[in-house]
C-alpha cells in the first residue's frame, strides 16, 4: 500500500507526515494520542544515513515527548549493499538505531513496527523485529530471500524447497509465515484504525515471540530451548 | 609461546581463555539439541548446533559464556542456535554472572533456516541489550576465520565492549555479497587488503568500533575479556546522543568513492598509510582521539 493512503487511512487530516526522499518522519494524533511516525518507502535500502535519520527522531521524541507511542513503518529492500557503508560502520549505525528504539520501550514508549509493503533481513532486524510488537497488512512481503535465490545457495532444488515450505514456515517468505513463527503478532485486515488501537492498547513490552511461534506451531523448538537452558544443571 | 585464537575450535577457545577445566556446558552435544531444519534439507545436524553454551570463571570471577563454531555452517544463527543463546542471556539476567562473554564467529543469519533465524537473531539483539540494561557487562570477543558479519554484526555493536583482533573482520554485509550486488567496481572481494581496511580489526579500532584491539592470540584475548569484566555501558539518551554525534560526523567524513586511508587521516591517525603494515601495538599508539572517544 502507498504511504499516504496508509496515514490518510490510519490518520485522517491528523498528520504530518512528509517523506524526505525515502525517509518518512512526522507525527499523528490518534483518539486523542501523540504518536510519532517514522520510516521509509520505495523498497528503500538502510544505509548509514537512513538509519542515523531515523535514530535521530526516535531521540527527538525520547527527548521533547516522554511517553509518546512510536509508530515504525516499514519498506525496505535490507541493508544497503555498498563499501563505503561498510566501511563507515553500517552494522553500528543500524546497531544504533536498535539501541534508540530499545531505550523508548525502557523509558515507556510503546513502539509498534508496520510492514506495509515489505520487509527483508538486515532491515528488518532493526525496525519491526526491535518493537515491542510488529504487524503487518495482508499484502506485505516478508523475507530473508526468495526460493529461487534460497535454492542457489542450499544447493537444494526449488521443487523441494517449495514443498516444505507447505508444511514448514522457516524456508518461504511470507507474511502468514512469519506472523505463525511468532515474529508478526498479527495482519491487520479490514479497518486499520481498530488495528492500531489494538495495538497501542495491548502489544507486549517483553519479547513473547519464541512463546509465540511456538504457541502457533510454526516455530516448535525455540521457547522449549530457552527453557531448557534455564532449568539446565 | 603464541597459540592462534583463529585457528581454534569454538570449545577450544573456551578451554584455553577461561580459567582451566571451569567450563560447565549447559545443552552439551550428548543432547544432541539439533536443527529439524537441516534435517528436513537433509544436510548433517551438529549436536550443539554450532554454539557452545555454560558457564565458567575467568580470572576467579563467575561468568556466562558462548562460543559459535564458523566451522559449522559458518556459524549461522539457525532456530535453535539463536534460542541458546537467548536462554543462556535469559539465565543471566535471573543469576547475574559478572560478566557473559560471546566468543562471536558467525556469517549472520543461517540461510538454510532464514525466517527463524532472522528472527532468532533479532531476540538475540533483545536479550543482550535486556542482560546490559541490567549493568551486567556483555562482551564479544571476534577472532575467527568467518568474522562476524550480518545480524550478528549488529549484536556485537549491541554489547557493552567488542575486542578484535587484527586478522578479524567486523562488518554486516559481506564483501562477495557487494561484488555480487553492485559490481566488481564496488567492492573487489579479491582485494584482500582493500577488504581488510574496510572491514577488519585495526580499521574498526581506528574508528573506535571495537573497544581492544589485541594479537590473534588466545592469552591475549583472555587479557582483554579480563580487563573487559568491569566494562558495563549503560545505554543512557546521553550516551546515545554522544553515539549519534560521533557517527553523524564519521558520515560526512567520507565521500562515496574514498577509501579508508582517508578516513583514517581525517580521523586524525598519523601515518595513516602506514597503518596496514603496522603491528598491533604500533597501531595502539596511532589511536585517534576521535576513535577513542567513539569508542567511549
Amino acid at each position: 500500500m502507498d504511504w499516504t493512503l496508509l496515514a490518510q487511512q490510519l490518520f485522517g487530516s491528523a498528520h504530518n507526515i512528509t517523506a524526505h526522499g525515502d525517509f518518512l518522519e512526522g507525527s499523528a494524533e490518534f483518539e486523542g494520542q501523540a504518536i510519532t511516525v517514522l520510516g521509509s518507502t520505495h523498497h528503500a535500502p538502510i544505509g548509514v544515513a537512513l538509519a542515523l535519520a531515523q535514530a535521530r527522531v526516535v531521540l527527538d521524541t525520547l527527548a521533547r515527548h516522554p511517553g509518546a507511542a512510536i509508530l515504525l513503518l516499514i519498506d525496505t529492500q535490507g541493508q544497503q549493499l555498498r563499501r563505503r557503508d561498510e566501511l563507515l560502520g553500517i552494522n553500528r549505525a543500524m546497531a544504533h538505531l536498535g539501541c534508540c528504539i530499545d531505550l523508548a520501550r525502557r523509558r515507556g514508549h510503546r513502539v509498534i513496527g508496520l510492514v506495509y509493503d515489505q520487509a527483508l533481513s538486515g532491515g528488518f532486524i532493526t525496525s519491526g523485529l526491535i518493537a515491542d510488537a510488529c504487524y503487518a497488512l495482508p499484502d506485505a512481503e516478508i523475507r530473508v530471500m526468495r526460493i529461487p535465490a534460497m535454492a542457489r545457495v542450499t544447493k537444494i532444488s526449488e521443487q523441494r524447497l517449495t514443498e516444505l515450505s507447505k508444511t514448514n514456515p522457516v524456508f518461504a517468505p511470507g507474511v502468514q509465515n512469519y506472523v505463525a513463527m511468532g515474529g508478526v503478532r498479527s495482519v491487520w485486515t479490514g479497518d486499520l484504525r481498530q488495528g492500531l488501537r489494538e495495538a497501542l492498547a495491548a502489544s507486549p513490552s517483553t519479547d513473547t515471540r519464541a512463546h509465540d511461534g511456538a504457541a502457533r506451531g510454526g516455530r516448535t523448538l525455540a521457547e522449549s530451548v530457552v527453557q531448557r537452558v534455564l532449568a539446565a544443571a | 609461546m603464541s597459540l592462534s585464537f583463529a585457528e581454534c575450535s569454538a570449545r577450544e577457545r573456551i578451554a584455553l581463555l577461561f580459567d582451566e577445566g571451569s567450563f560447565h556446558e549447559w545443552l552439551p552435544p550428548s543432547e544432541r539439541v539439533t536443527s529439524p531444519h537441516l534435517a528436513q534439507l537433509g544436510l548433517p545436524a551438529a549436536f550443539d548446533d554450532g554454539v557452545a553454551i555454560g558457564r565458567a570463571r575467568l580470572d576467579g570471577h563467575g561468568v556466562f559464556v558462548a562460543a559459535q563454531e564458523g566451522a559449522f555452517m559458518g556459524g549461522g544463527v539457525g532456530e535453535v542456535h539463536g534460542a541458546k543463546l537467548v536462554g543462556l542471556l535469559r539465565r543471566a539476567l535471573r543469576d547475574r554472572p559478572r560478566a557473559v562473554l560471546l566468543l562471536a564467529e558467525s556469517g549472520g543469519v543461517r540461510l538454510h533456516e532464514a525466517n527463524a533465524g532472522l528472527i532468532g537473531v533479532s531476540e538475540v539483539m533483545r536479550a543482550v541489550l535486556d542482560v546490559r540494561a541490567a549493568g551486567i557487562p556483555v562482551v564479544v570477543l571476534i577472532g575467527g576465520a568467518n568474522g562476524c558479519f550480518g545480524g550478528m554484526g549488529i549484536v556485537a555493536r549491541c554489547a557493552d565492549r567488542v575486542v578484535m583482533s587484527d586478522i578479524a573482520r567486523l562488518a554486516m554485509s559481506g564483501p562477495e555479497v557487494i561484488e555480487a550486488s553492485h559490481g566488481v567496481e564496488e567492492f573487489d572481494s579479491r582485494d584482500r587488503a582493500l577488504v581488510w581496511r574496510t572491514t577488519g580489526g585495526k580499521h574498526r579500532y581506528l574508528s573506535g568500533d571495537c573497544d581492544a584491539l589485541v594479537e590473534d592470540d588466545v592469552a591475549a584475548f583472555r587479557t582483554a575479556a579480563i580487563a573487559a569484566l568491569n566494562g558495563s555501558r549503560p545505554l543512557t539518551l546521553a550516551a546515545l546522543e554522544r553515539e549519534h554525534a560521533g557517527l553523524t560526523q564519521r558520515l560526512h567524513d567520507v565521500a562515496d568513492d574514498e577509501d579508508a586511508v582517508l578516513l583514517w587521516q581525517r580521523l586524525g591517525v598519523r601515518e595513516a598509510a602506514q597503518v596496514p603494515d603496522m603491528d598491533v601495538e604500533t597501531l595502539r599508539s596511532h589511536r585517534p582521539a576521535r576513535g577513542t572517544q567513539l569508542a567511549g
